[in-house]
């Protein structure tokens, strides 16, 4: 076995050594209460506010703008929930897609549970989503639209902008009728810090973001809340964040984060190139050698470091399994790497058949990824696939072989 | 995944990999939509089954206990075959995480599907002697 080959970047990534060392003195020497009001806390307190600063610029955004969150799912669930609760004398219906992670599906289902209404939009086979669809789910019990920024299974990157500009429209008429605004949601934890953002070109209200897919720690992330948005907190006690999210901040964390959004606006462009050069070098190579292969996620539109495909007549996970005793760390939207029996609801949303969904691999590219680590891979993953289809009842062309279209549904 | 190392050894070096052509009996359990499907097939001589093969589609559990269910059925009887339950294949693999069990399910029904099918040809044998 060579050298351990990390490829899920997409789940999280190893924070940056000048991150840790930013967040080390705030552990055990300043250490205080950013709420205290003695000169000692006030060293946290200004930490605090100068990491939010930082998060604050690689968004564009104004520092009273940024809340601190626990993470990507709290900075979530804090924007569907706050902003379904804090408005629901307005209206109780909710714009979603059906692509998006768990943390904003699973909590609009819950919110379902609680009386509210949600609309599902699809997607097209790349993964876009259907802004006509959007466009007439909107009714004047609309009170939240909310769409990724881009997929983390297969890269897409999602027409924020113009979902933007569409509810600037409608929301022109709405202010001219005396109604209600719709605000505008997306979750961008896969986008900050590997593409540029600015939430005004994007036209959002809110926006959340995580650390540690970005080589920041774990345990952090942040919600953009426009100034205006009228938004209920999730967690409640103390006045932090400005009345939006009770609980002594975790200092080390946020500094942790303002660090990583520095060093990713000085990074990011120069990175992105070299990681899209190195994914579309092993995209490539797949299809070049095995065959059988589907690529997918938008061939433009897409994270420059993530490949998500589809190989016929194998399983995920026992190719999860082949490629870990090698070395190598990817990921699968099979049943039975998501403990469920549904394979991806993203790739099954794209129109692909559950039995070839089970046969899906991502890679996700990131900072320490090398050609080498690519040739790598395309050393092992072929006789891993021959070996695999060799044992499953499937096959082209085999005699006798079953076929996927004479299986039973 | 928190798989045994028996369940590792068979996935890794799963026994009676391939198909029987001319078979006595052929089974298949399971379903590609959700993710699992596995062929097995034997050869049967004077009620024991000589020979089984089995082709998997499937996750490493489910190869895993196919290997195991071939090796569990090699050299038994119809009978005693019948008597192997998802139970008895989970257990000689050192058990299997909660969530795969259905995968030794698939295994069971494999072999008796496979034991059902070579039941029916040898009805069909005898009828068109008589």
């Amino acid at each position: 076995m060579g050298r351990f080959i990390y490829l899920d970047h997409n789940a999280t990534t190893t924070t940056d050594e000048r991150v840790v060392g930013a967040m080390k003195p705030y552990f055990s020497k300043s250490y205080g209460n950013p709420s205290s009001i003695y000169k000692f806390a006030q060293e946290a307190r200004e930490a605090v506010e100068i990491a939010r600063a930082k998060v604050a610029r690689i968004l564009n955004a104004k520092t009273e703008e940024i809340v601190f969150t626990s993470g990507g799912t709290e900075a979530d669930n804090f924007a569907i929930k706050g902003i379904a609760y804090a408005n629901k004398e307005r209206g109780n219906n909710i714009i979603t897609s059906r692509i998006e992670h768990h943390a904003v599906l699973n909590t609009c289902k819950w919110l379902e549970r609680q009386g509210f209404n949600v609309t599902y939009i699809g997607v097209d086979r790349y993964g876009i989503v259907d802004l006509d669809e959007i466009k007439s789910a909107i009714t004047d019990k609309t009170v939240l639209i909310t769409v990724m920024h881009a997929n983390n299974e297969i890269g897409t990157i999602e027409p924020i902008e113009e979902i933007g500009k569409i509810l600037q429209e409608i929301n022109k008429q709405r202010i001219t009728n005396n109604k209600p605004r719709i605000y505008f949601h997306t979750d961008a934890v896969q986008t900050v810090g590997k593409i540029p953002i600015d939430v005004n070109k994007l036209d959002v209200d809110l926006l959340s973001l995580s650390g540690h897919k970005f080589y920041g720690p774990k345990g952090v992330g942040a919600l953009f809340v426009r100034k205006g948005t009228k938004i209920a907190p999730l967690l409640h006690g103390g006045h932090h964040e400005r009345n939006k999210r009770a609980g002594t901040e975790n200092v080390p964390g946020i500094v942790g984060l303002g660090i990583t959004c520095e060093i990713a606006m000085e990074e990011q462009e120069e990175e992105g190139k070299r990681l899209k050069a190195l994914r579309d070098g092993l995209e490539k190579a797949v299809v070049g050698k095995i065959d059988n292969v589907i690529i997918n996620g938008h061939p433009e539109k897409r994270l420059a470091g993530t490949l998500n495909i589809c190989l016929k007549y194998v399983e995920g996970e026992s190719m999860l399994l082949n490629l870990d005793f090698e070395g190598i760390a990817a990921s699968s939207g099979s049943a039975c790497t998501s403990g469920s029996l549904e394979p991806s609801h993203v790739l099954l949303a794209l129109g692909i058949p559950p039995e070839v969904a089970h046969g899906s691999l991502r890679f996700s590219l990131g900072r320490d990824n090398t050609e080498e680590d690519i040739n790598r891979v395309m050393e092992v993953l072929p006789p891993i696939v021959e070996k695999l289809r060799a044992m499953s009842p499937f096959g082209k062309g085999r005699e006798g072989g079953l076929r996927w279209d004479t299986q039973k549904r | 995944m928190g798989y045994s190392e028996k369940v590792m050894e068979h996935f890794v070096h799963p026994r009676n990999v391939g198909r029987i052509e001319n078979a006595d009996g052929v089974g298949r359990a399971g379903n590609p939509i959700c993710g699992d499907i596995m062929a097995i097939y034997i050869k049967v001589n004077d009620d024991v089954i000589t020979d089984i093969k089995f082709e998997t589609f499937g996750c490493g559990a489910a190869i895993a206990t196919s290997s195991m269910v071939t090796e569990l059925v090699k050299g038994k009887t119809i009978e005693e075959a019948l008597k192997i339950t998802n139970r008895t294949v989970a257990d000689a693999l050192d058990g299997l995480p909660p969530i795969k069990m259905h995968c030794s399910l698939l295994a069971e029904d494999g072999v008796k599907a496979a034991i059902a099918d070579y039941k029916k040809k040898q009805e069909l044998k005898t009828k068109g002697k008589l």
